[in-house]
């Protein structure tokens, strides 16, 4: 159970912005600036944040749409960051995306079984029964009915589509899927079905997920633990439980209050965090801690010294120089290793 | 409207859609975008005038021996009987009978109604082969440019603006009149050497055009997350270009090449005019309407060819802005 399957150490992708006829790079956007966590064998991690943070940057540089600019990604012991097309063509297999949008992901003129089909034939797998027979049972497994075998997607439903999508990310039996928000283009109703899928699908197929959201209500119910990003930092990583009670991070607790109360009643003992102002451009990020701009409680150091992500309880790990919530010895920590 | 609270137990226990809409029990039967599109051209009467009109134009010029066969002469078959010898026009006018359907040339009295078939073989041939060449030229190179982007599309855009530029018309002109001098030391000669030679100017010159359209279709197709789905499965570039992207541009492919097919028949017709397409006596549409001018007090001679370039213009167009109206409203989905 804790042995990691996908470790990430100081992950960067900074895309270039260019000016003028000979294309001179004068600047570049820091989608992801240096972010390491771990995913154990059989978890499920969340990503949350803001529009903007460097989530869905992430995960296509996890499944390695898109090459880092520094840092190592390693899968089962192997680094992949750096890895040509070529030699990363059997290892796509073990690694999978669920994509946002079920209306672009998948191809308007494929009938469903040539989309849940196509795993199979660009990675040229053997079936038993044959490729026609393998689909059905997919579909069969996410709950579509296989007769749909022959139709286009344009016959189908926001999270019937969904649910093809995650047909054609099983097809291969991969071991680390990466889903980018997977459910925030689809209806309420239906986003807690395909939420259900995918644990039902985890328990039975032995799945680790990375599941990207902005929605903090889904990553709570599906994740066992949860990283908060702010402008391509991890600024907050810890188990669900700790991090939704107990939040560390000033900008947890903003991003906490302002999940809304179903309950009326509910809603009255809790204060809700107002943030001050923008987030600031990723062109041009403020120094130090990223979010002293916004921060009621900024001082003088946030300005000056980048606050590490450190261990302050078991298992929960806070970039921060003043963190709330923080175990009796909490803050000594954190002051050696932002002068270290 | 029902209020949105008004949901039964029942509706609230159907987990899956797909399980409950398959409890409906009815044969499922997909519907391909194509034949969509195929019911929707279906119902605009204009469009498909027009394509009736297209199909019976590519009959007539595939059964053109036949046709000539039994409604008329050989194309260059003299008729010295239906000249009138003192206006060295054709008799009665037009020479129209029911033997000689368009009437006859002044002069030789060539039959004007198996001129007028057998020059729809010559046009229609030229028009679609060189359609053809443009299609598959510009959708390579605009897929390519498109997909790739970088210093692969500045190259081709570049090249695209170059042939943009190119004085086609004098450049035709000039090429098939100099080609034309050494025939004798080339593999093809006469009638076959000057079509191949239209074919190739016409649809090498023309290949930009589409391939604007394509390139721009495929700058938008490949930011869809198909393209990233395939890509993560590790599909090879070639997969993507031909299995992904190519099949979501046969709506712009089609329509584009049915309305440049129309543009080409009149640019040949402008060639033949001008005397650089196929030699008398092969007939051909804008070949006889040079002859027709200085006839001008025998209006018949220029009417038919006239018309049968007209018509199949018309009918080339109508045929491909219904199929455009077909096809384009889905192919943004």
């Amino acid at each position: 159970m804790s042995e990691a399957l996908l470790s990430v150490d100081g992950l960067q992708k900074h895309f270039p912005v260019t000016k003028g006829l000979l294309k001179r790079q004068v600047g570049a956007v820091k989608a992801v600036d240096g972010i390491s966590f771990e995913v154990r064998k059989g978890e499920t991690l969340g990503v949350v944040g803001e529009s903007g943070c460097g989530k869905t940057t992430t995960g296509r540089l996890i499944t390695r749409l898109i090459e880092p600019t520094g840092g190592k990604i390693v899968f089962e012991g192997r680094d992949i960051s750096h890895m040509s097309q070529g030699k990363l063509r059997p290892l796509r297999r073990d690694v999978q995306m669920i994509f946002q949008d079920p209306y672009s992901s998948l191809n308007p003129r494929h009938t469903v079984g040539a989309i849940v089909g196509a795993p199979f034939r660009i990675q040229g797998v053997q079936t038993e029964h044959g490729v026609k027979r393998a689909v059905q049972d997919i579909l069969a497994l996410v709950g579509l009915n296989p007769e749909h075998y022959n139709r286009y997607p344009h016959e189908f439903s926001g999270g019937q589509r969904q649910r093809i999508g995650i047909a054609r990310t099983l097809a291969l039996k991969p071991k680390l899927i990466v889903a980018d928000e997977p459910v925030s283009a689809l209806d309420v109703s239906i986003q807690a079905q395909v939420v259900n899928l995918l644990e039902d699908l985890q328990n039975e197929l032995d799945l680790t997920y990375v599941v990207i959201a902005h929605d903090l209500s889904v990553v709570r119910h599906i994740s066992d633990r949860v990283a908060v990003m702010y402008l391509g930092k991890i600024v907050e990583l810890a188990d669900q439980k700790d991090l939704y009670k107990s939040p560390m991070h000033p900008y947890t607790n903003a991003l906490l209050s302002a999940v809304p109360i179903p309950d009326v009643k509910g809603r009255q003992g809790r204060e809700r965090i107002r943030l001050q102002g923008d987030v600031p451009s990723p062109l041009n990020p403020p120094p130090a801690c990223r979010f002293h701009t916004r921060c009621w409680k900024a001082q003088e150091i946030c300005k000056q010294v980048e606050p590490p992500l450190v261990e302050l309880a078991t298992g929960h790990e806070v970039a921060c120089h003043f963190p709330e919530n923080a175990p009796a010895k909490g803050d000594a920590p954190a002051e050696a290793g932002a002068t270290a | 409207m029902t209020a949105p609270l008004d949901v039964s137990g029942e509706e609230l226990r159907a987990t899956p859609e797909a399980v409950a809409e398959a409890a409906g029990g009815k044969a499922i039967q997909g519907r391909s975008l194509g034949q969509i599109a195929w019911m929707r051209l279906r119902r605009d009467k204009v469009a498909m005038t027009g394509g009736i009109v297209v199909i019976f134009l590519i009959l007539v010029a595939i059964f053109a021996p036949l046709i000539v066969d039994w409604f008329g002469h050989p194309p260059n078959e003299f008729h010295q009987e239906m000249i009138d010898t003192n206006t060295l026009g054709p008799k009665g006018g037009t020479g129209i009978t029911k033997d000689f359907l368009f009437g006859v040339e002044p002069v030789n009295g060539r039959d004007l109604f198996s001129r007028v078939v057998y020059g729809s073989r010559i046009s229609l041939l030229i028009a679609f082969l060189a359609t053809l060449l443009s299609v598959v030229i510009g959708t390579v190179m605009g897929i390519v440019a498109g997909y790739f982007g970088g210093w692969v599309d500045a190259v081709i855009s570049r090249l695209m603006d170059i042939f943009l530029a190119f004085p086609l018309l004098v450049f035709a002109l000039s090429l098939v009149g100099v080609l034309a001098q050494f025939e004798t030391n080339l593999a093809v000669q006469g009638d076959t050497l000057r079509i191949l030679l239209l074919i190739f100017v016409i649809g090498f010159f023309n290949w930009p055009y589409i391939g604007r359209i394509i390139r721009g279709q495929t700058l938008s197709l490949r930011e869809r997350e198909f393209v990233d789905a395939a890509r993560s499965l590790g599909a090879r570039g070639p997969y993507i270009l031909f299995r992904e992207i190519l099949p979501n541009l046969i709506a712009p492919i089609l329509i584009y090449a049915t309305l440049l097919i129309p543009s080409n028949v009149l640019f040949e017709a402008a060639l033949s005019f001008l005397g650089v397409s196929v030699q008398p006596p092969t007939a051909t549409w804008g070949g006889m309407l040079a002859a027709a001018v200085k006839f001008y007090t025998m209006p018949h001679f220029m009417f038919f060819p006239g018309m049968a370039i007209f018509i199949t213009v018309l009918a080339f167009n109508l045929f491909g802005d219904g199929l455009r109206d077909a096809l384009d409203p889905k192919s943004s989905r």
